[in-house]
């Protein structure tokens, strides 16, 4: 088992509002790992203080540790740019920029200082059949990322953050505004990506949860109630919380 | 909170409780006709047994749907793989109590070649056992579970002596060997039931802490 990201002891306020609570959890090297909870349980808000999104919101404060590869990646020292290059987040929404495959892809690759036209396009290639999309998109790059399906964006996006190269990928509900075919295809993919990249997914959906991932962790009220293998988890959970949770005793 | 689903949960435990009711009723019967040389009985006893399958086949529809529309996870699926494994044990119970239903009726009328006393004796055990289980599964009673389990080492001494009983009857009575040899089979029959109900016992103690339990 190798330990991607270790956080200890985080605890996360907005304003005067802890949203997390004293987290704990290790997140292992091409695993998967589910964080499911109800909305406003802090997992949203977690997985935005792995790439240190959250810094972009007024008045937050962050305590504790997140160790990437060993390194506290909470210190000012650390370049949130550069960060983000290594821990890609792809959102709920498909959020394509309104321009075409080719540039969508290439957009961070750019901004980052790659100009030779043969190197991007190998970066296009691979991204994209990283993506499982290039077979899709290969005759129309330069055709807008719009006129593309919802699943086929979705699958966009994560060719955009796998552009950059990154070691983990966080994905915040990434198949909850698809239908199940994309939603399938996705959920394949993450079974081909995580041969590569540490991988954490928010969702919603416990049937995907359970399908797709290695390890889970059940958030409620900003507190991390239980965190361990999947299998486990769905079928004996320590907790009464997550049991009721799960199965669907709750409010 | 899943009203739907665990309303029909609730039917299901109903359905098996049914079901277990049935079983009880057709081991009753089957052993009582054996009892009283009553063939009426016994083949009552025999038409029972349909219901109990027909039980059975509308439970398992049941588990399926309920698996397949609403994913249960957790003790919720713990509960239909319980009754999923534990209609089957019911089933094999009332196939025992037909059997032995038939061996009423392959005697007939003919004397008996001995008093019946261990096998009632025997039967009224197995009968609580099953009684037993079934409530320890509704009421998810471990405790009750476990206790009805251990009964289980009185039957299988009980048969042990009626084995022998019957193995002496065997060899100084060669004319009687057609009786023998059924009433052996019938309490070989009454011994596996209980081993069937300790089966259920064990699954109602999985169905509700989620380990593996072997008694006895």
């Amino acid at each position: 088992m190798e330990i991607k990201i270790k956080v200890e002891n985080l605890t996360f306020y907005y304003g005067n509002f802890k949203a997390l609570d004293n987290i704990s959890i290790d997140i292992e090297d091409r695993k998967i790992t589910a964080l499911i909870g109800p909305s406003g349980c802090g997992k949203s808000t977690f997985i935005r203080t792995l790439n240190r999104m959250n810094d972009l919101i007024a008045g937050t404060k962050v305590e504790g540790t997140i160790l990437l590869d060993g390194k506290d990646i909470m210190k000012n020292e650390i370049d949130a740019v550069e960060l983000r290059k290594r821990v890609g987040l792809v959102f709920q929404k498909p959020n394509p920029f309104p321009k075409s495959i080719y540039e969508n892809v290439v957009y961070g690759p750019k901004r980052h200082g790659i100009k030779n036209k043969a190197q991007l396009d190998e970066i296009v290639e691979k991204s994209l059949q990283g993506a499982a999309l290039w077979d899709e998109v290969k005759d129309k790059l330069h055709g807008s990322a719009l006129a593309l399906s919802g699943g086929q964006q979705q699958r966009l996006c994560i060719a955009r953050c796998l552009a950059m190269q990154p070691e983990v990928l966080l994905m915040d509900e990434p198949t909850s505004a698809l239908d199940p075919i994309a939603t399938m295809k996705i959920e394949e993919l993450f079974e081909t990506l995580k041969k590569n990249y540490a991988i954490v997914i928010v969702t919603h959906s416990m049937q995907q949860a359970g399908r797709i991932s290695d390890n889970t962790g059940f958030f409620l009220n900003g507190e991390l109630v239980e965190f361990g293998q999947t299998d486990i988890l769905f079928t004996k959970p320590r907790d009464k919380r997550t049991e009721d949770y799960i199965t669907g005793r709750f409010g | 909170m899943r009203e739907h689903f665990l309303k029909e949960l609730e039917i299901l435990k109903m359905m098996f409780l049914q079901m277990g009711e049935k079983v009880q009723e057709v081991i009753c019967k089957a052993v009582e006709s054996l009892k009283e040389q009553n063939l009426e009985k016994a083949r009552w006893a025999i038409q029972l047994d349909d219901e109990v399958d027909k039980l059975e086949r509308e439970i398992e529809n049941k588990c399926m749907s309920l698996i397949a529309l609403q994913q249960p996870i957790a003790k919720d699926l713990r509960r239909i793989g319980a009754i999923l494994k534990g209609i089957t044990d019911m089933e094999r119970i009332g196939d025992y109590g037909v059997n032995i239903a038939k061996i009423t009726l392959s005697i007939g009328n003919e004397k008996l070649i001995k008093p019946l006393i261990d096998i009632p004796k025997m039967a009224t055990i197995i009968e609580t056992m099953l009684q037993n289980s079934i409530e320890s599964f509704m009421k998810e009673d471990i405790h009750m579970a476990k206790k009805t389990a251990e009964i289980d080492e009185a039957v299988d001494h009980l048969y042990k002596d009626i084995y022998e009983e019957l193995h002496n009857i065997l060899s100084q009575n060669p004319m009687g060997a057609n009786q023998a040899t059924s009433l052996l089979l019938v309490a070989r029959y009454l011994e596996r039931i209980a081993d069937h109900t300790v089966n259920i016992c064990e699954r109602t103690i999985f169905m509700v802490t989620g380990d593996r339990v072997e008694i006895n």
